[in-house]
């Protein structure tokens, strides 16, 4: 090992400069979303808050809190996410398990009709139409039906289960299980880590979704949470609004906006430790075998 | 060897593999296939059946674009119309502007999006010690897992009137600026956001693919008396040349399709000079003022262009460094 030159480690200083500031760049917003919402209304609109919360307060906390349609919406994101999420494990599983089987008849077509769509969609009007014609609107059928099976998930389940021993199968085949026995029974015990990580994928991309319920649902209360927000958002940043009679109103609005904010976020920032590790070898194994 | 099977009739539905097949032969291998595994073909049903309805059919349904549409008739439309819608949107101005729109936000995107993640993981590559690298790139994920509107809202929140870009520029004593109403503000506030969401996420596929280059190669590069840099220019970036080909295809594939909930959720009627794209044109035509066919036929031109764009790099790639999609 030749001894690193002396730009080398000028180079490391500024590499290490570099780093902080992509890891201060990315915190910031959090931490000042946070600050802000425990903060007061004068003291965000005088510009002090910045890493601390000023003039500490729950208030804005407590009327969020007090919003019934909140906790509406919050109960409905909780309620679309897990129905969502079974329905998409159902199919996607089923799916994956067939494409596995390499000696399946028709298994190539079987995986191209999948992989086709990863390249060429519908498109917005045709999804909505169709939508609108199966009488889903307003129901979570909107939301669960035509996301129900992600494509790259398909492919990583199937690299998995492909990589399955195939000898526990046959010896359960011989024992007289049928097919839909092998899979409860001997498949899926063997595939927990992988059906983790598909309901975690599931639940995080269903959790943070908004523009299926943004499109098909009709009412506020049906709405989930992040549509909650979005509503926030556009109402205190519309342009119709830019007059100065509104300054007072929009400045209540981004204190509430702050705390939506956080408390939508909270659940994904709780499981994103544990998470994150998932994902980032899922990813991999989907471009390794996609 | 094959199950038991009590009815002879295949379960409906899954005649739906046999009907590709062209060839006269393989007949009987399909009924032995189905008697076979029938029970692996019932599985396939439903799934089957979520692609032809929620996947195909919506493709199907693009028709529209050339029939008219009726409130409360057929999703296919009533009567064939020809290219009336097509020639409607090629003579819109509004269309123009949108489709001008679309080339900034996709070129700037590209231009930006695509090398950051590359020389961000070859920063984090250099980092000696592993949990300082790990620090980073777990801080650099955060916001790949949060909901855009979450982003969005973020967004907003730092660049408003009393937000914090704004305080820094008053202490440096800079007049406030109106970011959110500014059009001339909107493809750097666009562009900025999906930086920082996207650029640490697009690390991770980089740095997989820097695991897999050879030590050797690094020395014997240091036996020909390359420095660092060198053997970042010879090695590192010609081992990580497939990733980025294949990542720079799909880059170019999605051009057209800008982040559209994205810059729906950032505009406002003040910002459309520069904000409204292609798809937002597209849902505001469509969903918002009822005008399905018009709007069908701009999102189909969208696709096309999309799929255009996609096999034209595809294939420049593969005849030029010989990687590809496909």
């Amino acid at each position: 090992m030749v001894k690193p030159s002396r730009s080398y480690r000028v180079f490391q200083g500024v590499n290490g400069v570099i780093l902080t500031l992509v890891v201060l760049v990315t915190l910031y917003p959090f931490v000042n979303i946070l600050a802000r919402s425990f903060s007061g209304e004068r003291q965000i609109r005088a510009g002090e808050v910045a890493l601390w919360p000023k003039g500490f307060n729950l208030t804005t906390y407590r009327i969020v809190f007090q919003d019934s349609m909140f906790w509406r919406n919050y109960g409905n994101t909780v309620f679309y996410t897990v129905v969502s999420t079974v329905v998409a494990m159902v199919l996607t599983t089923c799916y994956a398990y067939v494409l596995s089987k390499k000696h399946l008849r028709g298994r190539g077509l079987l995986v191209g009709i999948a992989v086709f769509t990863m390249f060429f969609t519908g498109g917005l009007i045709p999804n909505y139409l169709l939508v609108t014609h199966l009488g889903l609107k307003n129901s979570v059928w909107a939301i669960a039906l035509p996301n129900a099976i992600s494509v790259f998930n398909l492919l990583v389940m199937k690299a998995f289960f492909e990589s399955l021993p195939t000898e526990l199968e046959e010896a359960a085949q011989i024992d007289g299980l049928s097919t839909y026995g092998i899979l409860l029974r001997i498949v899926l015990p063997l595939s927990k880590a992988v059906v983790a990580t598909m309901v975690l994928f599931y639940t995080v991309s269903f959790w943070n979704s908004w523009f299926s319920a943004f499109l098909y649902m009709d009412h506020s209360d049906l709405m989930p949470v992040t549509v909650y927000l979005r509503n926030l958002i556009a109402g205190a940043t519309g342009g119709g609004n830019a007059g100065a009679g509104t300054a007072e109103l929009s400045q209540v609005g981004a204190s509430i906006q702050a705390v939506t904010i956080v408390l939508t976020a909270l659940p994904i920032i709780c499981v994103y430790p544990f998470v994150q590790r998932f994902f980032v070898s899922g990813v991999m194994l989907g471009a390794v075998k996609g | 060897m094959s199950t038991s099977v009590k009815s002879a009739s295949p379960p409906p539905g899954i005649e739906e593999p046999s009907g590709a097949v062209a060839r006269p032969a393989p007949r009987s291998g399909w009924r032995r296939a189905l008697r076979r595994d029938w029970q692996l073909y019932s599985l396939a049903v439903l799934p089957l059946l979520f692609f032809l309805v929620f996947r195909y059919l919506p493709m199907i349904g693009n028709v529209i674009a050339f029939r008219r549409f009726e409130p409360g008739g057929s999703m296919f439309g009533e009567d064939w119309v020809g290219l009336r819608y097509v020639r409607m949107f090629l003579s819109d101005p509004t269309f123009w502007q949108v489709f001008r729109n679309t080339l900034w936000l996709g070129g700037l995107t590209l231009v930006f999006c695509f090398p950051i993640p590359i020389v961000l993981a070859l920063l984090l590559n250099e980092v000696r010690r592993r949990s300082l690298k790990r620090f980073v790139q777990s801080v650099s994920y955060l916001p790949h897992f949060l909901s855009i509107v979450i982003v969005a809202g973020l967004t907003l929140q730092m660049l408003a009137t009393d937000g914090p870009v704004n305080h820094a520029l008053g202490r440096l004593g800079h007049d406030e600026i109106r970011f959110i109403q500014e059009p001339g503000w909107f493809r750097t506030i666009y562009v900025g956001s999906e930086i920082w969401q996207t650029a640490g996420w697009g690390t991770i596929l980089y740095l997989a693919a820097l695991t897999t280059i050879d030590e050797d190669l690094y020395e014997a590069a240091r036996i020909d008396g390359a420095n660092r840099w060198r053997q970042i220019w010879h090695v590192t970036l010609p081992g990580i040349r497939p990733t980025m080909v294949t990542l720079l295809i799909l880059n170019v594939g999605t051009f057209m399709a800008v982040g559209f909930e994205k810059v729906l959720l950032l505009y406002n009627p003040l910002t459309y000079p520069t904000a409204d794209v292609i798809s937002t044109y597209v849902y505001r035509a469509g969903v918002e003022s009822n005008s399905f066919s018009y709007a069908a036929a701009i999102g189909l031109f969208e696709a096309v262009i999309g799929l255009v764009l996609i096999t034209t790099a595809n294939t420049l790639s593969r005849r030029t460094v010989g990687t590809s999609l496909w």
